[in-house]
């Protein structure tokens, strides 16, 4: 009887829906291009129906995300704090707005975003999806601190925008929604996949004997343990896009995902940074209050502080870590910096050419 | 596209009829059938919901004090055998996770006749299942499977928390984190493995249209029985420990699931 409830109804529903309007309009696909690894190994990306990849879509989200356009007094574009050169992120402890105001966080590197199967972005899972993040450093006043209203008006103004629209959503009307997909297709092509540890994985390189001792501390539950945040090689994130308190301190001027989802059981949880292109990203940490490798390191072998929250994951947190030695310490930065990938912030297809 | 008024018409007809041709439902025969399984978890008959995680203390066997933060398992090759000895799987998977409230219910991707069968699962994966790759479980929970040199295949459990050290002063919160996986020994050249996955028989169970059955995990039970597990000495890195995954199989295997309310 179900199943012929739902046979009357998907048939009414074909004949209720049968539109006079003539076909919608298609941009010209552009699927991304997914190395083989993540593709053998993971699920495949996140891409919302209602916004597929495009070549026109892509080719106007990378051009708003070089713009100043997007800021009110147009001085500050995305890629002002998303350097191609720092894996999308910028070398500042806190970014800094359009009108010299300084921010309270890191910026996030973005790269293989398309694979965030969580679906909660920033470092504190504000936005549960790509194209409702964009929505946020536009409007907030210490980032670019302008209105949608003043951005649609602007692109409206533009003699180039327009046209762009048009081409990538079939629309000269330009409204936020538009802006977000747009720039969310260019995100989700910013995929690294390349880095020294990738190519060692398809036998092209081998890893030095630093490396090597590296990668096995960071898999030891007895010294590194990374990998139950981090990422295993068996799968190409080195992130769980999850959010975890790492012992950083004991009361908390951020609340991180507590003030999120006003659960104290979040306080002080942020999320796990993939550890790609760490080469790129110095400062670290939501904060940034970590300048070099070394001393994130050291973090994790020392420096736990104990808090409530404090993930179940970080070991003999009342002696402050594990204590690594100073070579495990120069071998796992090795294993790390294996994880880099220079062709990905020299790829000329994500520069603003 | 246009389609004409008459179409329309008869489609929409076409649509009375099934809805009317499938009223009668007393003369059906036996059919072939999906059950649904609801996973349940209790401290020795206590719920735990999400509420309860990092919040509610719980006292195991040994009598440390502790509180869940996580809570996740792998569940694999639920088989349904009739009394003429024939089985039914699909050899599917599932993955609960308690906290997050994912995978409570799981419906295997296989059809039985209706009737009465003795009805079983798999805890975590067999050295067959554990050999394969699964995007799926490399995507889940922040990546589900285990590096090589641990043996490699896919975690079991991840059960995480805190439990109260009265031995400092003042008394202090450690975090454990009881990881089943199969047992390996990387010690060894080459590793010694051995599966530490284990059946679990629910017994027999009247299977027709809707049926839905409730499998309960006494956590309590992974700390109790026939090992009583003292979290002072087995509370971290254990899974490059071959004799502790040993143990913990040996607890899953003896009360952790049990079968609950069977519903049609």
């Amino acid at each position: 009887m179900k199943k012929c409830l739902v046979i009357g109804v998907v048939l009414t529903a074909l004949w209720s829906c049968q539109s006079d309007d003539a076909p919608a309009y298609t941009a010209t696909p552009m699927p991304l291009d997914i190395p083989a690894f993540f593709a053998s190994s993971i699920l495949p990306p996140v891409i919302p129906l209602d916004n597929p990849q495009s070549v026109e879509g892509v080719a106007l989200g990378k051009k708003l995300f070089y713009d100043p356009i997007l800021s009110a007094n147009g001085t500050q574009a995305c890629a002002d704090c998303h350097l191609p050169s720092n894996s999308f992120t910028d070398n500042r402890q806190y970014s800094i707005g359009s009108e010299g105001d300084v921010g309270t966080r890191n910026s996030m590197p973005l790269f293989n975003i398309a694979w965030n199967f969580e679906q909660r972005f920033f470092w504190d899972g504000a936005e549960a999806t790509l194209e409702n993040q964009i929505f946020e450093p536009v409007v907030n006043p210490t980032e670019m601190n302008n209105t949608w209203r003043n951005v649609t008006e602007s692109l409206d103004a533009s003699p180039i925008y327009p046209e762009l629209f048009s081409a990538a959503f079939g629309t000269t009307k330009i409204d936020s929604v538009g802006v977000s997909k747009a720039i969310a297709q260019f995100l989700r092509t910013l995929i690294s996949s390349n880095a020294k540890f990738d190519r060692h994985l398809t036998d092209q390189v081998p890893l030095t004997p630093e490396e090597q001792r590296g990668l096995a501390i960071f898999l030891d539950e007895s010294r590194g343990d990374c990998f139950h945040c981090h990422g295993n090689p068996n799968t190409p994130l080195w992130t769980d896009n999850r959010f975890h308190n790492n012992g950083l301190d004991e009361f908390f001027t951020d609340r991180g995902l507590g003030a999120v989802t006003g659960d104290p059981r979040d306080d002080g949880l942020f999320k796990t940074p993939s550890l790609r292109n760490l080469a790129f990203t110095a400062p670290y940490m939501h904060d940034g209050r970590f300048n070099t490798l070394e001393e994130v390191i050291d973090h994790y072998s020392e420096g736990l502080v104990y808090s409530e929250t404090i993930s179940p994951l970080m070991k003999n947190v009342a002696t402050g870590g594990v204590h690594l030695s100073p070579e495990e310490k120069s071998d796992l930065k090795a294993f790390l910096l294996s994880l880099s990938d220079q062709s990905f912030i020299e790829n000329p297809v994500f520069q603003n050419n | 596209m246009n389609i004409s008024v008459l179409t329309r018409v008869s489609i929409f007809s076409l649509s009375l009829l099934f809805l009317s041709a499938c009223q009668d439902d007393d003369d059906r025969v036996a059919q072939e059938v999906t059950p649904e399984f609801i996973w349940t978890q209790n401290w020795d008959g206590a719920p735990l919901a999400n509420a309860d995680f990092d919040v509610t203390p719980l006292t195991n066997a040994n009598g440390e004090t502790l509180t869940l933060s996580k809570l996740v398992y792998l569940i694999s090759d639920i088989t349904f055998t009739n009394a003429q000895g024939e089985s039914f799987s699909a050899g599917d998977y599932n993955l609960v996770d308690a906290r997050e409230g994912l995978g409570l219910s799981f419906s295997p991707d296989v059809l039985i006749p209706e009737g009465i069968y003795t009805v079983a699962f798999r805890f975590g994966f067999d050295d067959e299942d554990n050999a394969l790759d699964y995007a799926f479980l490399n995507s889940a929970d922040g990546g589900w499977n285990v590096p090589a040199m641990l043996g490699g295949g896919y975690h079991f459990m991840r059960m995480e928390g805190k439990y109260i050290n009265t031995q400092t002063i003042p008394e202090s919160e450690v975090n454990f984190q009881y990881h089943t996986i199969r047992a390996a020994d990387p010690s060894t050249t080459p590793v010694t493995l051995q599966d530490t996955s284990f059946l679990v028989n629910l017994g027999q169970v009247t299977i027709d249209e809707n049926t839905t059955i409730e499998v309960k995990m006494n956590v309590a039970e992974w700390f109790k029985n026939p090992n009583t597990w003292n979290l002072y000495e087995l509370y971290t890195m254990l899974m490059p420990n071959f004799d502790a995954q040993v143990l913990m199989s040996q607890n899953g295997a003896n009360g952790v699931f049990s079968l609950g309310t069977v519903t049609d």
